[in-house]
């Protein structure tokens, strides 16, 4: 059975929205860090479902890109929640706040 | 009624000048400044390391420069008496436009004698610092100074314009200002130094105009341009308005009312080197000033004759105030003015010749005067007062018989120097049609000056020595050979520099015609034999008064009231200049400062103020929680969306 592409579309729009609203309301770092995580994932197959739509493959390159800066953020995402962690012994977002004093 | 003016034809200034022959000693005039200047340069360097050497450099460099002076006049009277005027370009000072200034030395009689007084009182003077100033912390300094005065007095004589003449004018004005606030440490010194300079400032600024006004009615500078024929170039006002200014230069400078308050107080400054202000340098820069511009004044006589009536004002003035001080050194300070007085008289009237004369002689006795109350100082361990003095004829007897010199000459007890440059000055203003109540001021300022110089004499050298009640401990004794050398030669000087000019017709007056123009009257107004014993008179009765009066009678401080009181708190000028010009300057300064502070400031600071009041309401945004940025974040990105949809862009 073929699933029509507008699910895809709802299934990403859904996982899209999980990972912003995790964002908004969740103080641990690494649990907002796996949301975007989430956010990006949800563009992702957004993208792809579109590619399957106008039968193009813009989309699914578009995609891999995606990853590749994904892979790097969390390369560099990881380390900087590694430091603050050593320099703070929290992973509360709403304690690192140096920038408002 | 205007005296008569020679015709310019008969040995005018400026009518031949020459260029000084290569390798003539004209030629080379311009070492003299030069070499004690590089003196003090390395004195100032290097001299710290030298100790006791030092003095013995500045000497050295006063002793070459005094005999490179020597030797230029040796040239000059080598020269026949029509070609004495020497002008040498050393090299281009400043070039702007038509403007061209040579540094230029000009060597003709006036300069030369000049020069030779300059270095050979400043050589003396010199010498005698080496025993006066000995174990000063800064010993190597002061004779930095010392020579950079002298170069900075002979810049001023060999200017051959109004500019290198000023070059050298603020040089000494520096010097001075260096030199009286030398113990600076001392509160009262350092504010008696800036009372020098800032009232020469005021006799500048009208030196600094008469100089624009020169180079607008004449186009140039040089002395050759402005003093070779004035007349024919500019009209009398023209004419007036310069020789006024320059005047107020030379008050300024020649301490003449009303700027003649800094002089007394320039008494702070050590010792030698009241001596070569008071003699050699300084203040006979406005004498000579006006000596030098001779064919200007020329021109509107009836201003010299101003000049002579302040000169004359001046003189009374200042001797009837040192009738009555009591330091050592103001009553000489006080002498200074009177004397100085005179030589305004001598060139005021336009006999340029008895001024300058005067000028020479009073360098020789007021700086012999003025050594040798250096020396009673120095035995008395820095004493002023002269009621605190006395009896030390027998103690130091080379400083007294010297001193004793110096007071006869400058009394004007005949044959000595300063009775024949006195006289000189007096027949000249008796001669000029409107100038006999001068003669009559000259004849009773010198009846004082006689008078006040006995009354130093006697207070500091005979008497009970009251010193020994006040401090038993002091031994006062001879100074040492390096003081009391210079008080013989200077001695010597001032019993026979009369000779210089002995008759109105003499020596100087035959040297000095190529250089100033005369223009004093001649028609006797009372017969000149009487007119001299009537002066000789006044010193004399002065001297006598004097003397019977502070060993019988006298023998206490007057008591400071009536005319005594005033003259000794010197008729309160200092305090009038406080309370007319001090404390409104100072009000004004404050306004300008509070407004400076409260007003300028506080715009530039409220700027401040607003940007940083700004900055702390803005930052509230930044609130360092990276939800609420994501918040931000997520609200920009549907409004954006929202946006996008609402003009229609996507579908």
């Amino acid at each position: 059975m073929v699933v029509p592409a507008g699910y895809y579309l709802l299934l990403a729009a859904g996982l899209f929205t999980i990972g912003l609203v995790g964002l908004m309301v969740r103080r641990s770092i690494i649990v907002m860090f796996m949301c975007v995580e989430l956010m990006l994932n949800s563009v992702n197959l957004t993208l792809v479902a579109f590619s399957r739509i106008h039968g193009q493959l813009d989309g699914q390159v578009l995609s891999f890109f995606v990853m590749a800066v994904a892979a790097a953020e969390v390369t560099v995402g990881l380390a900087l929640i590694v430091n603050l962690f050593r320099l703070k012994a929290s992973t509360d977002a709403d304690a690192i706040d140096r920038l408002r004093s | 009624m205007s005296p008569v003016v020679l015709a310019a034809a008969e040995a005018a200034p400026f009518h031949d000048v020459l260029a000084a022959p290569a390798g003539s000693p004209a030629s080379l005039a311009w070492l003299i400044p030069v070499v004690p200047a590089l003196s003090a340069g390395f004195l100032l360097l290097f001299g710290r390391r030298l100790g006791a050497v030092a003095a013995w450099i500045a000497v050295a460099a006063m002793a070459v420069s005094a005999g490179l002076a020597t030797w230029v006049f040796a040239f000059l009277q080598s020269q026949p008496d029509e070609g004495r005027v020497f002008v040498h370009t050393v090299a281009t000072w400043l070039e702007a436009g038509d403007l061209r200034v040579d540094w230029e030395v000009l060597v003709d009689p006036l300069s030369t004698a000049m020069m030779l007084l300059v270095t050979w009182v400043g050589l003396l003077i010199h010498v005698y610092s080496v025993g006066y100033m000995h174990g000063d912390e800064r010993y190597e300094r002061f004779f930095a100074y010392l020579n950079l005065f002298a170069a900075s007095m002979l810049v001023l004589v060999l200017g051959s314009s109004f500019l290198t003449l000023f070059v050298g004018w603020e040089l000494v004005g520096l010097c001075s200002y260096l030199l009286i606030g030398f113990w600076f440490e001392r509160r009262d010194y350092a504010t008696a130094a800036k009372k020098a300079f800032v009232v020469n400032r005021i006799g500048d600024v009208g030196f600094l105009i008469a100089m624009f006004v020169i180079f607008g009615a004449f186009g140039s500078l040089t002395f050759a341009d402005v003093l070779s024929e004035p007349a024919g170039m500019i009209g009398a006002g023209t004419a007036a308005a310069i020789c006024l200014l320059l005047f107020v230069g030379a008050a300024g400078k020649s301490a003449q009312i009303p700027l003649y308050v800094w002089l007394p107080d320039a008494m702070a400054g050590p010792t030698p080197v009241s001596a070569l202000i008071h003699a050699a340098t300084m203040v006979t820069a406005g004498v000579y000033l006006l000596a030098r511009t001779s064919p200007l004044w020329a021109t509107v006589p009836e201003i010299g004759l101003i000049v002579a009536y302040v000169g004359a004002i001046t003189a009374l003035v200042a001797a009837i105030i040192a009738c009555a001080q009591n330091d050592i050194k103001k009553i000489l300070a006080y002498s200074t003015v009177s004397q100085l007085g005179y030589m305004f008289i001598g060139v005021g009237v336009g006999d340029q010749v008895a001024g300058v004369f005067h000028l020479l002689t009073h360098g020789f006795f007021k700086a012999l005067l003025f050594l040798a109350a250096g020396s009673v100082m120095h035995a008395l361990a820095n004493r002023t007062n002269v009621w605190e003095m006395g009896g030390l004829l027998r103690v130091m007897p080379v400083t007294a018989i010297t001193s004793a010199v110096g007071v006869l000459a400058i009394s004007g007890v005949p044959f000595l120097s300063g009775f024949f440059s006195k006289e000189e000055i007096l027949v000249s203003a008796l001669d000029t049609p409107g100038a006999f109540p001068i003669w009559l001021i000259g004849g009773l300022a010198a009846g004082l000056t006689a008078f006040y110089m006995t009354r130093w004499f006697v207070l500091v050298f005979l008497g009970a020595p009251r010193w020994a009640q006040i401090e038993p401990a002091l031994h006062p004794h001879e100074s040492p050979v390096t003081m009391t050398l210079p008080l013989v030669v200077l001695a010597a000087a001032s019993a026979f520099g009369g000779l210089l000019n002995p008759n109105p017709d003499g020596p100087l007056h035959h040297w000095l015609e190529p250089s100033v123009l005369r223009f004093a009257g001649d028609e006797a107004f009372i017969d000149h034999t009487l007119a001299a014993g009537i002066i000789i008179a006044a010193g004399l009765l002065g001297i006598a008064f004097a003397a019977f009066a502070y060993t019988r009678r006298w023998t206490q401080p007057a008591p400071a009231i009536g005319l005594s009181g005033a003259a000794q708190r010197a008729f309160w000028v200092d305090t009038f200049y406080e309370w007319s010009v001090m404390r409104p300057g100072l009000f004004i300064a404050r306004a300008f400062e509070a407004f400076d502070r409260r007003g300028i400031d506080g715009l530039v600071n409220s700027l401040g103020r607003g940007t940083t009041g700004l900055g702390s309401v803005t930052r509230r945004l930044q609130t360092g929680f990276v939800r609420s940025y994501a918040l931000a974040v997520l609200v920009g990105a549907v409004l954006v969306t929202a946006m996008l949809l609402g003009t229609g862009l996507v579908r």
